[in-house]
């Protein structure tokens, strides 16, 4: 009677962490195909973000109706929930940020690709260091901490990234238009975003863990 | 008549579980772990149990200190015991049902002049005294084994939640079944005594006079608990300290083996066997444990959470509890045997206010009879002193007759004075109760004047906090229409730069392409032109921009969603092109830059915006751009 319920919901919340996993190894990948300019991989991954992006707002329906319909850890599943949709804004905003590449289509000078590939690598290892400190959560709400300041410390290392590539877009690329360089520099903000998110997530995970202390 | 006076008894099982359910179950209810239903229906079935199986040890106890042997006393002590629990409970003062009813039945021993067994009460109290103590005890070593358990099995923490789900039900019915078998003896104790000696046979099995009283008890301490606990268990939660569901556990499970322990004639007879003093069988109070539990928990994690205030509250209760009782006993069963001539004792049974009127109207009569006789032999010693004829003689007894007719006519007088003096002082203890009841009612009816005083002044500031919540709403309201309009203007902001680079690139490849024409003019060399002029065919099929304006297109479309849909609602005429005019025009550029976007002429949109501005049945004094700025 407890424990069927329990198990699925176990599994829910698995296969939806492992869901936005997937989506940030394929929105680093799209991001390195569009720079590569590989028209073919890129859109393959982009259909692929989409899915993945419509399957995880699924499953954290689910979960969410599971935890209110059945009342699962009624004291901190408000909170839980919340950190489940800040996982969700995660991978929107990678499947959004990828959306435009697709439809804006930045023209990204040379030179830049490689900070353009280093930021998102940054800012997607953000995110990627969330996932196990959720899991940890779930596990052993102990070593929550041996996770999330991963989570902090590449938030930062985006930051600083970011603020390089910037510098480097409107004084080092001269031949660049100003409304390029506006438009480039949306993109760096669009990459930020990822790990802000991940770091949303690791707020709301760090308050979890001080709440279920005993 | 027996079943009206057992009424006081399952009243107060009746208050026992409304308050005390909330102990065993409070906790998981309140935080959602169990639901309400499911708990009543465990606590009411385990209640029954422990009262009717293991009942019986505690009420010993109970009876040693006063064995209270007449129906009419039991009912008095156990409304006595019940007022109090009711009063207190209505006044919000952490009250027992064990100390009220121990309070209680010393003050019957007071009545009755009986003395009160100090061993007993020493015993009783420091059972008091210990069932807290050992209730944090208990919540500390169990604390210390739960989290080891979890620290090396590291559970799922959603499989974590469905044990401790699970484990809560087990535990609350190990406390409920505790809780009937120890507090069962405050609900029916005192009726002991009363209970029917024939047993009842139900098949299977038996139950004895007392098993049946225990299972009323139960009974009535199972509709307290589906009646009204509901409300105390869902405030109990944020009562002594937060207490987390893993926490509840301890808690529910640390008072359930101080109950346990203490009523548990098994256990006593183990520990007696192994050479050990007997446990005390005594009804402790379930809240009181559950308070030392709590207690324990909250020292044990360095005792901040503590609510030191309601602690006070609590020990207040504790010492005020016992002693309302008693004096409310005592009073009580002086109105139940004077003014209802109810026996409160066997012992005193004929020490009702009717028998002390006989027996003093036995003895005035005596009285007068030997007055009568004394009367009559100085009459006689009179005559025969002076009988000096027997017409005095006959005289002499003629008088004899009038004086015992004169006594016998004194003896009834003074009966009848006797009968007057009860009836007066029955009408001043009825005017004292009048005067009593009106008092109460009148003090209730204040009361409830203060309170819907009280309640209006309450409503008359959430008003006024409404008022302001509602201006912080709108506030709130406004400004987060100011960032969904940034919003909305730095996406336009995006889309326009994007469309200017779109322009800057095509602007760019025009001019590249002129200069190749001057090139082309400067040179003769046929290899340099048609180098020329496949750069020039390069550029120009570079220049397409069809993909780049889709994608733009598409983007507009996409951003511009809310204007499309009031401009389709007012004017729903307009072509797809129009519309997108709409949208440039909005975004403020000029006929050249969305001539560049569209790939048509500067005068071909000045056309589009003519017929844009006929569609739209436009006057000439309004500003296409301007309309649109304000759709």
């Amino acid at each position: 009677m407890f424990f069927k319920k329990t198990k699925s919901t176990i599994r829910d919340i698995d296969e939806f962490l492992n869901t936005i996993d997937q989506g940030i190894l394929v929105f680093k990948e799209g991001v390195k195909y569009y720079l590569e300019n590989d028209d073919d991989n890129f859109s393959k991954n982009l259909e692929k973000l989409y899915k993945l992006e419509a399957k995880a707002d699924t499953i954290v329906l689910k979960i969410r109706n599971e935890f209110f319909e059945h009342s699962l850890i009624p004291q901190y599943s408000a909170d839980v929930v919340s950190l489940l949709d800040h996982l969700d804004d995660i991978i929107d905003t990678a499947k959004e940020n990828l959306f435009q590449y697709d439809v804006e289509v930045p023209d990204i000078p040379k030179k830049l690709n490689s900070e353009f590939s280093k930021l998102t690598d940054v800012s997607c290892a953000a995110a990627e260091a969330v996932i196990p400190a959720v899991r940890s959560f779930f596990n052993n709400p102990s070593s929550i901490k041996d996770n999330e300041h991963r989570v902090y410390f590449y938030e930062k290392e985006t930051d600083v990234l970011a603020s390089d590539l910037k510098r480097k877009i409107f004084k080092d690329t001269k031949h660049l238009k100003l409304s390029q360089k506006i438009h480039l520099r949306y993109f760096t903000l669009h990459i930020e975003q990822i790990s802000d998110r991940a770091e949303d997530a690791a707020r709301i995970l760090s308050a979890l863990a001080i709440k279920t202390k005993d | 008549m027996t079943f009206f006076f057992l009424s006081s008894g399952l009243f107060l099982g009746w208050s026992l579980g409304a308050n005390d359910a909330a102990n065993v179950f409070g906790s998981a209810v309140g935080t959602r772990m169990v639901s309400f239903k499911r708990a009543a229906i465990i606590a009411s079935i385990f209640v029954v149990l422990g009262a009717v199986i293991q009942g019986a040890g505690a009420t010993h106890t109970l009876g040693k200190l006063g064995m209270v042997s007449a129906i009419g006393g039991a009912f008095t002590v156990a409304l006595s015991a019940a007022l109090t629990v009711y009063w207190m409970t209505k006044y919000k003062v952490p009250v027992s049902t064990s100390q009220a009813i121990v309070g209680a039945i010393i003050g019957w021993n007071f009545y009755n002049g009986l003395p009160t067994d100090v061993t007993v009460l020493s015993k009783i109290i420091s059972t008091w005294i210990m069932g807290p103590i050992l209730g944090a005890v208990f919540a500390i070593i169990l604390y210390y084994i739960q989290h080891v358990y979890f620290k090396i099995v590291g559970i799922h923490l959603l499989k974590q939640d469905a044990y401790i789900r699970f484990a809560l039900l087990l535990v609350g019915a190990f406390g409920s079944f505790s809780l009937g078998a120890n507090n069962i003896a405050n609900v029916m104790g005192v009726f002991v005594s009363s209970a029917p000696e024939h047993y009842l046979n139900f098949g299977l099995f038996k139950l004895s006079g007392v098993q049946q009283l225990f299972l009323l008890g139960g009974i009535a301490i199972a509709i307290g608990i589906f009646t009204y606990s509901k409300r105390v268990m869902d405030t109990v939660g944020g009562g002594l300290m937060q207490l987390s569901s893993k926490s509840a556990i301890i808690t529910v499970l640390s008072h359930s083996l101080v109950l346990f322990i203490f009523s548990s004639t098994g256990l006593s007879n183990f520990v007696q066997s192994l050479g050990l003093p007997p446990i005390p069988l005594v009804p402790v109070s379930s809240s009181q444990v559950i308070v030392g539990s709590i207690l324990g928990l909250g020292l044990l994690k360095g005792g901040y959470n503590i609510n030191y205030k309601l602690l006070g509250g609590i020990s207040l209760g504790w010492i005020a509890t016992p002693v309302i009782a008693g004096v409310l006993s005592f009073f009580a069963l002086f109105f139940v045997n004077n003014v209802f001539l109810i026996p409160v004792s066997s012992e005193n049974g004929n020490n009702t206010i009717k028998n002390k009127i006989f027996n003093r109207n036995s003895h005035k009569i005596k009285n007068n009879t030997k007055l009568l006789d004394s009367a009559s032999i100085d009459s006689i010693k009179k005559d025969s002193v002076n009988s000096f004829k027997e017409s005095t003689r006959i005289e002499s007894v003629n008088d004899f007759n009038d004086k015992k007719e004169y006594f016998k006519k004194l003896i009834i007088k003074s009966g009848n004075k006797d009968k007057n003096i009860s009836k007066y002082f029955n009408l001043a203890i009825l005017i004292g109760i009048i005067a009593i009841i009106v008092f109460l009612i009148s003090r209730w009816l204040n009361s409830i004047y203060r309170r819907n005083k009280l309640i209006l002044s309450k409503n008359a500031q959430i008003l006024e906090a409404q008022k302001a919540l509602a201006e912080i709403e709108t506030k709130y309201h406004l400004l987060e229409n100011k960032q969904i309009e940034d919003k909305l203007n730095y996406k336009n902001k995006e889309l326009t730069t994007m469309a200017l680079n779109l322009i800057e690139k095509n602007n760019f490849l025009e001019l590249l392409k002129s200069k190749i024409e001057e090139i082309k003019l400067e040179t003769n060399d046929s290899a340099i032109i048609k180098k020329l002029n496949n750069l020039y065919l390069l550029i120009s099929q570079n220049q397409n921009l069809e993909n780049d304006r889709q994608a733009f297109q598409m983007h507009v479309d996409e951003l511009n969603k809310d204007f499309f849909y009031k401009l389709n609602s007012i004017y729903p005429n307009l072509s797809k092109n129009e519309k997108r005019l709409c949208v440039y025009l909005r975004l403020k550029m000029s006929s050249k830059e969305i001539a560049a976007l569209t790939n048509i002429s500067p005068k071909s949109v000045e056309m589009s915006r003519y017929r844009l501005r006929k569609k739209m049945n436009l006057g000439h004094d309004e500003q296409l751009d301007k309309v649109l700025q304000n759709l």
